[in-house]
């Protein structure tokens, strides 16, 4: 029989090899999903409801949702006036004003308060474009939360939210 | 690991043990008998600095440990906890600290020298892999400790540096959620890195041993970057290099001695102690010095996966310098040119490092820019292009021919002056900041003072039932409670009373002179007061009495 020839026991080695990396694969699977939220964190990370009444106009509270601040922003009309007028097209991630709010709710603005650089939190009513200024590395938000200057490289996501009522938010 | 041992031992139980696990000849001939270039100068002493110190954070470490809660309610509290009441936790404290600090001194230097010397070049290259890969592991053990503490530094270095990640295309965002272990850094995130920087360091540990390993296969390389020959190249490690790290380690130990004892918070950051917050970032967030000239590349990059990208090249473009560097000349001493550009890129490296601590705005961040790109030029095109056009000096014979000739130590000099220059830019942030903290007032007495144990148990029996009504017993320092009304609280004597007046139904009484002797700060003297005709005579008389009792003293 030529060396080259496969035989059976070629066969047995390669079938036993497969096995053994197949239960090594199947081992390592746990090890790594320990590390992925657990069902408590994920059961805390249920939507939460907040009352948008007491906030006047101006005003940016700051709610925590998932571990994550929230911006709640009540917009004036020279703020929306400020998002509506930028030409959409030269931003940096180009979004219009309405798509990142409800229609018929413009006055209200709801932002993942993070930096979509390295995580960090804008600080409110700050910068050139009078919205959000990250401390960390310099970033600029407009009065819609989209990025207009520094190394983010997005606009500060809108959280999944529906109104509830007129004055009442739901957030997830 | 240098063939067959000639190591003989003399006592019978040794040579038992010696034909059974020939242990005893594995240490002499490696760290006796080993043959050392005879030429080796002080910057050699700096990978057996690096040895000990990895010793010295171990134990201090695993000590640490014994005392530290690794949840983010009790973390912060249990370092003060350190700090104030562990028997001295707080010299354990700021030695695993600041020698963190120290190691990552000493690893640059040994990096450097190897970088001036060669040490990288055919045969060493897997050495130096190795060795990159350990600045890789103790960048990454580094970070983990810095994180443990769970201070406004701690928690949004951990943010920062997870959220690189999630520049990854497509799957970043779902690697970092599974490296948080939840949707932003909390609990689980402080777990797993504490036990991931327990476990990192024992890895260190294990590739050190295959460092040490390869270096006892491939020998060590001198300063003249030739191989030694004969006998004459070479003397025995034991006694020769022994007691050169030996001298070293000391010098070495000083300094780390002098930043515990005389300045330990000075490579840290103020903000790391206000306790971590997730809904406020510091105004100004730097990591610690030793990872800025890193830091300063991210942040150079104007794009997100860009700084990333550019981050981790330049740690990884380090295990390709054995290829980068094209030149047959080992030793930087034989090399005119490329000695000139070699403290070029120490100079770019101490001016990224600075940058990196500067706000990323304006010209700092050209500047940062401009040292970035020549960071990378140096090992993709300078070293490269070096191998071809340079002209170097005639290499001498032997080892042992240019030790008789004599030597310069111009270089050496250099070096010196330019870790002084990167020591003295290592923390501008804390130098900004004119206030300076009131000395903290040591209520022991020295090492050998001990505390007086009734009179600490009386002070936390008052803690316990007034002081703690209105605020906590955390970041409380346990040892001043047996000082006299302990430190800061003020001593409120109540049933005081007058020698002339009536005790009444008061059974332990005191007057008010006896009172103010004994340490009280104010007292609270009710009936003889306000059951008297005329309360202000009897104050008046008490002023007086105390006023006496003053100008008698």
């Amino acid at each position: 029989m030529s060396s080259a020839e496969p035989t059976r026991r070629d066969f047995l080695y390669i079938a036993t090899a497969s096995v053994g990396a197949v239960g090594a694969a199947a081992a390592v699977v746990p090890l790594i999903a320990q590390m992925n939220p657990d069902a408590s964190t994920i059961a805390a990370g249920a939507p939460i409801e907040v009352d948008l009444a007491p906030i006047t106009e101006g005003q940016v509270i700051k709610v925590f949702w998932r571990g994550k601040p929230i911006f709640i922003s009540h917009r004036s009309k020279k703020e929306i006036d400020e998002a509506r007028a930028v030409n959409v097209a030269s931003l940096p991630d180009p979004e219009s004003d309405d798509k990142r709010v409800k229609a018929g709710h413009e006055q209200w603005q709801v932002l993942i308060g993070i930096c979509t650089h390295l995580g960090c939190i804008p600080i409110a009513h700050q910068g050139d474009y009078n919205g959000y200024f990250c401390p960390c590395h310099g970033s600029q938000y407009d009065t819609s939360g989209r990025i207009r200057r520094g190394p983010a490289p997005n606009n500060l996501p809108v959280p999944p939210y529906e109104f509830v009522s007129n004055s009442k938010i739901r957030i997830g | 690991m240098s063939g067959q041992s000639t190591y003989q031992p003399q006592n019978a139980v040794l040579r038992w043990i010696e034909r059974r696990l020939p242990i005893g000849g594995l240490i002499h001939s490696s760290f006796v008998a080993y043959p050392t270039p005879r030429n080796l100068n002080y910057w050699w002493t700096f990978g057996g600095i690096l040895s000990i110190m990895l010793v010295v954070q171990l134990v201090t470490g695993i000590v640490l440990a014994m005392h530290y809660t690794p949840h983010v309610d009790h973390a912060f509290n249990s370092v003060e906890h350190i700090m104030r009441d562990v028997n001295y936790g707080w010299l354990l404290r700021y030695l695993h600290a600041n020698g963190a600090s120290m190691f990552f001194l000493a690893a640059y230097i040994h990096m450097l020298r190897g970088m001036y010397y060669g040490s990288y070049k055919e045969p060493r290259e897997v050495l130096w892999i190795l060795g990159v890969i350990l600045l890789l592991l103790m960048i990454m053990t580094g970070f983990m400790g810095y994180v443990l503490p769970w201070g406004q530094m701690s928690f949004w270095a951990a943010t920062v540096i997870t959220n690189l990640f999630s520049a990854i295309p497509v799957v970043g965002e779902a690697v970092v959620s599974w490296l948080w272990g939840g949707y932003a850094v909390g609990n689980p995130t402080l777990n797993r890195f504490y036990s991931l920087h327990y476990l990192l360091p024992f890895v260190i540990v294990g590739v050190v041993v295959l460092h040490v390993w390869a270096l006892h296969v491939v020998g060590q390389n001198n300063p003249t970057g030739v191989e030694p020959q004969s006998d004459k190249d070479t003397v025995a490690f034991t006694p020769y290099a022994t007691i050169k790290d030996a001298f070293g380690l000391m010098v070495f130990m000083i300094l780390l001695a002098w930043f515990v004892f005389y300045v330990p918070n000075y490579l840290g950051h103020p903000d790391n102690s206000i306790p971590a917050n997730p809904a406020v970032t510091p105004t100004h967030i730097v990591p610690e010095w030793y990872y800025l000239p890193f830091y300063a590349i991210l942040r150079a990059i104007p794009n997100k996966l860009g700084g990333v990208v550019a981050l981790a090249a330049s740690i990884v473009v380090l295990a390709f310098l054995p290829w980068l560097d094209t030149s047959r000349v080992r030793s930087g001493r034989y090399r005119p040119l490329f000695r000139q550009f070699f403290w070029v890129f120490v100079l770019v490296c101490i001016g990224l490092g600075w940058l990196g601590s500067k706000p990323a705005e304006g010209g700092y961040v050209i500047a940062a820019r401009v040292l970035t790109a020549y960071y990378f030029i140096h090992f993709l095109i300078i070293l490269p292009l070096l191998g071809v056009f340079e002209t170097t000096k005639p290499v001498p014979s032997s080892i042992s021919a240019d030790v008789l000739k004599g030597k310069g130590t111009m270089a050496a000099i250099l070096l010196a002056l330019g870790l002084v220059t990167l020591l003295g830019t290592s923390s501008p942030t804390v130098a900004a900041d004119a206030d300076t903290p009131p000395m903290n007032k040591w209520s022991f007495a020295g090492p050998f003072g001990k505390f007086d144990r009734g009179q600490l148990q009386r002070g936390f029996k008052v803690y316990r039932e007034v002081c703690e009504s209105c605020h906590g017993i955390q970041l409380l320092s346990f040892r001043n409670l047996s000082e006299p009304g302990g430190p800061g609280f003020l001593l409120v004597t109540p049933g005081i009373r007058p020698s002339w007046s009536a005790s009444g139904d008061q059974k332990r009484i005191t007057t008010p002179v006896q009172a103010l002797a004994s340490g009280a700060d104010h007292l609270v003297i009710g009936r003889p007061v306000t059951r008297a005709a005329d309360p202000l005579a009897v104050l008046a008389r008490i002023d007086r009495e105390i006023a006496v009792a003053e100008t008698q003293q």
